[in-house]
């Protein structure tokens, strides 16, 4: 029987269309536990491949007859062995090209919303990690907001699009992930925004986004306005692109709410977070179309794999805006939280510049689901 | 320590150093010691689990200029 070979992009698709696929992860026990491809419909099998080399004849009767199998390791290597050890045996299989290192960089693009003037509103869903960036496009010119580290995706998409990236933004000092923004911003003479409270220790220049700070993208003025919206981190800034989208960086999610202990100071900054969220947000237009970062769990994903929801609905559903006693938002917030991202303190200076590890390091750090919200 | 034999295992991706020291294991007698080189990121923690449900001992582990070095006791 033949080996395939299954693309991240494949296996996306197959979780927005809610599709069944049998995972075969032959990954460590604590990896698999700690982080791994989620579907609706997905069932899973974790055996590591050192338990495999005599054969796989013990886990044979473990694999359904009628579902596609996939198997899945970290950096590809060990599911080609397995999967043709399978093979060998008469299954019909697929391994992940490139591992769970792949699955970690793969960036979807969709689009989520139109302008005016043919404007265009575009989401990257980096899905095996659960980050969400944003590219605007406008007559010509485009804004990149919250991008990764593979920058090659925005830059190869803006120049698909024929548009000219002219102004990059952070809406806070990421600690889940390596930020692509100053990347991007050297590499296409775009100015590079950032909250100057989240920038104190940066060791380069940048734009300072304040509360009020209006950038035009084209000659068509679709406007980015930065609404300060501290809680998360202590420089959290919202923006709101033509009264239309609420990009909430790691404020609000769709399930969920931004944590605020990441740069260790929860106490300090819950009162921040309460009020980002119960005042400022409530004083917005529940029409808005809320735009996260970040998503948890593949249920907050559409049907067309965005992650987007109108506000007022968030007002109604997220457990998290709905908490009137300010303690037990305290509690929530501030106790219990889910164990911190891979990295997050190397990953923090990394975003300020303060070091530079090689490639292959960088990638390490950002293995893991990326932990910033609080349920 | 005394060491029976040493497993160069340098440059090579997962999930070759596994199967290279599992076969250098079979050639040692129980309680002899295998020294293993590798500099794959990913074979402390593989090595760590593989040793333990093989029933081995990692007695000890270094990382020194990306070369990572093992010391295994055979079960």
């Amino acid at each position: 029987m033949t080996v395939n070979t299954m693309s991240s992009h494949e296996v996306t698709r197959k979780i927005v269309q809610k599709e069944t696929l049998f995972i075969l992860d032959v990954r460590n026990e604590d990896a698999f536990a700690d982080w791994k491809i989620e579907g609706a419909n997905f069932d899973y099998l974790n055996i590591p491949y050192f338990e495999l080399l005599d054969g796989v004849e013990e886990i044979i009767e473990k694999l359904p007859a009628d579902k596609e199998i996939l198997v899945v390791c970290a950096k590809e290597g060990s599911s080609v062995m397995v999967a043709e050890m399978l093979s060998e045996e008469g299954w019909t299989v697929s391994y992940l090209q490139g591992g769970m290192k792949a699955w970690s960089e793969h960036l979807e693009p969709v689009k989520v919303g139109d302008l005016r003037d043919g404007g265009e509103v575009y989401q990257f869903v980096r899905i095996g990690k659960g980050c969400l960036s944003y590219m605007v496009i406008s007559n010509g010119e485009a804004a990149v907001i919250d991008a990764t580290r593979m920058t090659d995706i925005f830059t190869d998409f803006a120049a698909s699009k024929g548009v000219k990236i002219t102004n990059v933004f952070d809406t806070h000092l990421h600690a889940d992930h390596i930020s692509g923004g100053r990347k991007i911003a050297e590499q296409t003479g775009a100015m590079y925004w950032l909250p100057p409270k989240d920038a104190e220790e940066v060791t380069f220049t940048y734009a300072a986004l304040e509360d009020g700070t209006v950038v035009t993208i084209g000659n068509t003025a679709i406007d980015i306005h930065a609404l300060y919206s501290p809680g998360h981190t202590i420089g959290s800034t919202s923006f709101i692109v033509e009264e239309k989208f609420l990009l909430s960086g790691d404020i609000l999610f769709i399930d969920s709410i931004g944590r605020p202990d990441l740069a260790g100071k929860a106490e300090d900054w819950v009162g921040d977070l309460r009020e980002s969220l119960y005042s400022r947000y409530r004083e917005l237009s529940g029409e808005l179309v809320v735009l996260p970062a970040h998503f948890m769990i593949m249920d907050e994903l559409n049907e067309d794999g965005s992650v987007s929801e109108q506000l007022g609905t968030l007002f109604k559903k997220n457990h998290g805006l709905k908490m009137e006693d300010e303690e037990k938002f305290r509690k929530l917030v501030t106790e219990n939280l889910p164990p911190q991202p891979n990295a997050y303190q190397e990953i923090r200076k990394i975003n300020m510049g303060k070091i530079m590890p090689a490639e292959e390091e960088q990638r390490e750090m950002e293995i893991g689901p990326n932990r910033c919200a609080v349920r | 320590m005394d060491v029976n034999k040493v497993l160069d295992a340098k440059g090579l991706a997962c999930p070759m150093p596994i199967v290279k020291t599992k076969k250098a294991m079979n050639d040692l007698e129980a309680g002899q010691i295998l020294e293993v080189h590798a500099t794959d990121k990913g074979s402390k923690s593989d090595l760590t689990a593989w040793a333990k449900s093989g029933g081995h001992e990692l007695i000890k582990d270094t990382e020194e200029n990306d070369v990572l070095k093992f010391w295994i006791k055979k079960g």
